[in-house]
């Protein structure tokens, strides 16, 4: 294997490990741009991830798995906004509670249901996203250089990959071309001006929670339906912290929130490559190390590099009508 | 502008506003009295009273902010029911309030869209919205860069972009909440000149303050209010400040200080090249060279945020100096270098912060525990290494009953006590450790006038008594009044210094935006 090959491969699982991480970092981009700190991303991709396999397991349709899981996360973003929004409880408290609390209740439900420890049964070919071969995908693939990125890195992939890649943009008209986005922003940074021009602060916060639950369904609906083939307790390991890290880092815009899922994204799929790679110099790379890179570059880049972020004004603060 | 729209009173011209029996209580308190108002169509109608007197709420309730539990509303004569904001801005009513509804990332055409976009993609809205600002900017002489980010603009733009925010929403009546708290009086002048534009327009504006010479020069009408009900409504052609004053206070009130000449000796604090940077490593106060001597008050003027509350909070020892050096009777004292709070109370320096409840006390607390804040090492206050209760009391009883603070109860809470009572608790504890050198802040901010007038006059008995006072204040009455030396701060640096007897307004207001002394003194020659 060539090593432009092993570039594109590498980059094509990238694309692969980066969509959830996506579509989680511009959920939680509506929820926090909104005012509200949304820690309980990795609760709802878990719950979305259990929803999608179990009912397509039931079903036999991903796309009827892929609604249950946004119902399922929808639910949960109400959850975390009754608590935030309209009983201005701690937004880290009501976060990692419903983290701990799908953490549990996944095995738990998963064991009741199908007796395999907290698995959902094995999915078949039709109960999951298929990937989506480009027209002339095949034809085209032994062409130098283009055919190759054709074919692999651009053709092949399933539906939510494209639709996490399409999000971006998507979210960031809606953010800063529309009504909505500007009220949305409008309302983390200063919901006592939303409120004086006459708009519901608690009614905007929650449809921006909404919409946060519909982008953590589409990640946790991936993992167990398209990437995956069944639900795997725990099997987020992280990645909705991970996603809310890269939204930090991109302070909290899409397109920088896009670069940074990619890097960690990359790193992960260089872990799985770099599994049993001899490196010249440095000889076998431990795989806990490149499997831990994610993670402390997280640390590295929170501490360090993005000091000067700005978070939005009223971020992880109820509004109480002043006194 | 005759416009008619109650069935019975044909002829007559209705009121703008028109408030009947309106009431409310927050829990305990009665913050609004059956209040009736009236507000004639096209004048300037002040609204005056003291601190928590109850005009602010009143204005939240006629701005949909909160609902009274019992009155009405009548807006041109007509019943209105006004349960939120979008009720108030619909019957015509904009609101510019103290703290400004701003959101300081957006650019001035988005703050003043927000909530009236013109449909639910921007593009089509925007371009309208920048016509519409164009014409209301040239109408009202109210200039300004639509695509400034508000964060960057001075205070005064901001609230011409709040301003501009209700009149593009069709506001026929605006209210102003203490409007000029931030301003320079240059900028005080030329919102006034603002609100004389929007009358001749033949918009109603309310304006609520507690500056006397603001109702006086300003308004057409003026209403008071003391302790939730409005105790009276006069012509302002008619009345005067002394009987306003009066009026809120509900006694005589001596408006002037009067104090002796001041009989300054020997330096005690010498401040030397000092420089202050914040925690953002930005230069809040620089260079700042000066002397306070003792039986003298040396008082800082400046418009708040110009590096006034850094250069007290360094001598206070709570931020240390990056460079210059800060000598207490000849002796370093330079805040930082093992110098810290503690150590110049020891010395003798007593501080009264400016933000009361985030600095000078523990809202939280009990008056007794407020009282020993920052000296509870005192082995008065100890007893075999725990705290004597007992004294500690006794010491708050007499700081009480010495500065009248009401109600004298030193277990209740901090936090329910009313500001002028926390204030004076504060100076209490502070002054009557009989210390060499007070430094206080904003002595009077959110404090009733009554307390002002019991405050001045300690801070007047302190310099009497041969200490050295510095005050910094960004009320120019206060500093005139009590000040012998005024230091004007603008930008971070000290400017210049005005001898109290030479000072005036217009002089300080122009050195308070950034303008040389000198200059200043000759621009009001020519004046």
């Amino acid at each position: 294997m060539d090593t432009f090959q092993l570039i594109i491969l590498l980059l094509d699982a990238t694309l692969r490990t980066s969509t959830p991480l996506i579509l989680a970092a511009l959920a939680g981009m509506f929820s926090e741009r909104s005012g509200t700190i949304n820690l309980a991303l990795e609760g709802m991709m878990l719950g979305g991830a259990f929803s999608a396999a179990a009912v397509a397991f039931y079903v036999g349709s991903p796309w009827v798995g892929l609604l249950a899981a946004i119902a399922t996360t929808i639910a949960l973003s109400l959850l975390h906004g009754f608590a935030c929004i309209t009983h201005k409880g701690n937004q880290v408290v009501s976060g990692m509670a419903i983290n701990i609390l799908m953490s549990g209740l996944t095995a738990l439900v998963g064991i009741a249901l199908f007796a395999q420890g907290g698995k959902t049964p094995a999915l078949d070919k039709g109960s999951r996203f298929q990937p989506i071969t480009f027209p002339g995908a095949d034809a085209v693939q032994d062409v130098p250089v283009l055919g190759l990125i054709y074919s692999e890195l651009l053709s092949g992939h399933n539906i939510l990959v494209y639709v996490a890649f399409l999000a971006v943009p998507a979210a960031w008209w809606v953010m800063y071309r529309t009504r909505f986005g500007l009220r949305l922003r409008a309302v983390g940074e200063n919901p006592g001006a939303v409120d004086t021009a006459g708009i519901g602060v608690v009614a905007m916060r929650y449809r921006a929670v909404i919409c946060s639950g519909v982008l953590v369904g589409m990640s946790g609906a991936y993992l167990s339906t398209a990437q995956g083939a069944s639900f795997l307790q725990d099997m987020t390991a992280g990645k909705g912290y991970i996603a809310l890290a890269a939204m930090v880092f991109g302070k909290w815009r899409p397109f920088p929130a896009l670069a940074a899922c990619l890097l960690f994204g990359f790193l992960d799929a260089a872990a799985t490559r770099l599994q049993g790679v001899v490196l010249p110099g440095i000889g076998e790379v431990p795989v806990q190390l490149v499997q831990a890179l994610p993670y402390i570059l997280t640390v590295i880049l929170l501490a360090g590099f993005i000091g000067r972020a700005i978070p939005p004004k009223a971020l992880g603060r109820a509004y109480v009508k002043e006194r | 502008m005759h416009q008619m729209h109650g069935a019975g009173e044909t002829g007559a011209v209705q009121p703008a506003i028109e408030l009947r029996g309106i009431d409310k209580r927050f829990g305990a308190v009665h913050a609004n009295k059956e209040i009736d108002l009236k507000v004639d169509k096209g004048t300037i109608h002040g609204i005056v009273g003291e601190n928590g007197a109850g005009k602010s709420t009143l204005m939240s309730i006629l701005y949909g902010f909160y609902q009274a539990d019992a009155g009405t509303i009548h807006v041109d004569g007509k019943l209105c029911e006004i349960n939120g904001s979008e009720d108030a801005i619909a019957v015509g009513i904009g609101m510019v309030h103290q703290h400004f509804m701003l959101v300081e990332t957006f650019s001035v055409l988005e703050n003043v869209i927000l909530g009236v976009e013109g449909g639910a993609v921007l593009r089509d809205g925007v371009e309208k919205a920048r016509e519409e600002l164009k014409r209301l900017e040239r109408e009202y002489s109210l200039n300004i860069d639509p695509d400034a980010i508000v964060g960057d603009l001075s205070v005064g733009l901001q609230q011409r972009v709040e301003i501009l925010k209700a009149l593009y929403r069709g506001a026929e009546i605006l209210i102003l909440d203490e409007p000029t708290g931030v301003l320079t009086p240059q900028e005080a002048d030329h919102l006034f000149r603002i609100l004389d534009t929007l009358k001749e327009q033949g918009k109603t504006v309310v304006l609520i303050t507690h500056k006397l010479r603001e109702i006086m020069a300003a308004t057409d009408n003026v209403s008071v209010m003391r302790q939730g009900a409005m105790v009276a409504h006069r012509k302002t052609a008619e009345t005067s400040p002394e009987e306003l004053s009066e009026l809120m206070v509900g006694r005589k009130v001596l408006l002037r200080l009067e104090k002796g000449e001041a009989k300054p000796a020997a330096t005690v604090l010498k401040v030397d090249n000092l420089c202050v940077d914040n925690a953002q490593g930005v230069r809040k106060v620089k260079n700042a060279t000066f002397t306070v001597r003792a039986g003298e008050i040396v008082g800082i003027a400046g418009v708040s945020g110009n590096g006034q509350s850094e250069l007290l909070e360094a001598l206070g020892g709570i931020r240390s100096a990056s460079e210059g050096t800060v000598e207490l009777n000849g002796q370093d004292v330079t805040p930082g270098k093992g110098v810290d709070a503690a150590e110049l109370r020891r010395r003798g320096v007593a501080h009264v912060p400016e933000d009361r409840h985030r600095m000078a006390m523990v809202t939280a607390f009990s008056a007794k525990e407020a009282a020993i804040l920052g000296y509870e090492d005192d082995p008065a206050y100890q007893k075999g290494g725990l705290l004597d209760w007992d004294a500690i009391s006794a010491a708050t009883a007499n700081m009480m009953s010495e500065f009248d603070v009401r109600p004298d109860n030193p277990d209740l809470k901090a936090a329910n006590f009313s500001g002028g009572n926390q204030q004076k608790l504060v100076l209490a504890r502070e002054i009557m450790r009989d210390p060499e050198l007070l430094l206080v802040g904003q002595p009077t901010r959110g404090v009733d006038i009554g307390a002002i007038e019991f405050i001045h006059k300690r801070i007047v008995a302190m310099r009497d008594a041969g200490k050295a006072v510095l005050l910094v204040s960004v009320e120019l009455d206060e500093i005139m009044s009590l000040a012998d030396r005024i230091l004007v701060m603008c930008d971070g640096a000290i400017i210049g210094e005005v001898a109290a007897s030479e000072a005036n307004e217009r002089v300080l207001g122009l050195m308070m935006a950034g303008v040389d002394p000198n200059e200043a003194k000759a621009a009001e020659g020519q004046a």
